[in-house]
């Protein structure tokens, strides 16, 4: 009975999913009407933001970036809260053969390589493809590289969660300043600028810088934790 | 794509398969690059290839490798020779 029950949920669900892709042809890029013009128009002309997907993401629906950066902390701190130890007696990390001398001089070279092109990502998320989530992630790729190579490196939890939590709040006021003069939230309150400069589009690159530090932050602090886990 | 997506299905070693879903997203960002999806590609790349690939490899590591005792003594069988 019940596989019977899970082979029918496969197949209605395997047919809604073969219908979708049916209709819709490989690779087509206009397959919808309605919004897709507004926003085309209003990036350019109205926000002047180079790259759409960044106005889309951050400005249009800057409520659902909220959503996802809170599903990423709750993530997160569940992580931490199953994985919790006593925090305050770090011992060295088990590992099963220490870095040679060639990764660990080698990972100092690229730590800072890689951290720069993850803020530059994020700086340019409103230009150039990438954005805030992106850096972050490319962040938290650099300090693993670290915490990989160097046995006794540590990252300290609160500055983490400072810089995290500062960041989330920045965005959240950012999004309430879009009230003044009887805006909505996220409202763009600041001049916009010309199209291209990194000066430009109001508040779309503040908010997305201020993504790139919180998912940074999460991140790292998911990897140290992780990394920091032994079996008893 | 398709098998690599089948042998991590199939594949007794949940390593290998780990790895093997790594491939999958990285030939899917570049699939995302062909598509004219380039932030989208950024983002599989950053967190389907390093990211997650890291931090199961991570916890594979402080859990078990094998699915169950069988197929380890035919991983130790297949070193010793």
């Amino acid at each position: 009975m019940k596989k019977v029950i899970v082979l029918l949920l496969l197949a209605a669900f395997g047919y809604y999913l073969a219908a979708t892709f049916f209709y819709i042809d490989f690779g087509i890029s206009h397959f919808t009407n309605g919004v897709r013009d507004y926003y085309l128009a209003h990036t350019v002309n109205g926000l002047s933001v180079a790259n759409t997907v960044t106005s889309i993401v951050v400005s249009f629906r800057g409520f659902d970036t909220l959503g996802e950066v809170t599903v990423l902390f709750l993530a997160a701190s569940a992580l931490g809260s199953i994985l919790y130890k006593r925090r305050h007696k770090y011992e060295e990390r088990v590992v099963l053969f220490p870095s040679s001398r060639i990764v660990q001089a080698g990972s100092k070279l690229l730590f800072p390589a890689i951290i720069l092109l993850g803020v530059y990502v994020f700086i340019h998320g409103h230009l150039s493809p990438g954005g805030g989530f992106q850096g972050g992630t490319i962040i938290a790729t650099g300090f693993l590289l670290m915490l990989l190579a160097y046995q006794d490196y540590h990252v300290s939890h609160n500055i983490l969660s400072i810089v995290e939590s500062m960041a989330g709040i920045l965005f959240v006021t950012f999004g309430l300043l879009g009230f003044i003069g009887g805006g909505t939230f996220l409202e763009n309150f600041l001049p916009v600028g010309e199209l291209g400069d990194l000066f430009s589009g109001g508040v779309v690159p503040i908010i997305y810088i201020l993504v790139g530090f919180k998912v940074g932050a999460e991140l790292t602090g998911v990897i140290y934790t992780v990394l920091n886990e032994k079996d008893i | 794509m398709i098998g690599a997506a089948i042998y991590a299905i199939l594949s007794k070693d949940i390593l290998y398969a780990v790895i093997a879903t790594g491939v999958i997203s990285l030939i899917l960002s570049g699939l995302f690059y062909l598509l004219q999806a380039p932030d989208v590609a950024l983002t599989e790349a950053a967190i389907g290839v390093a990211l997650t690939t890291i931090i199961f490899i991570i916890t594979i590591r402080n859990t078990v490798r094998f699915e169950d005792e069988h197929d380890k003594k035919e991983h130790i069988k297949t070193i010793e020779k």
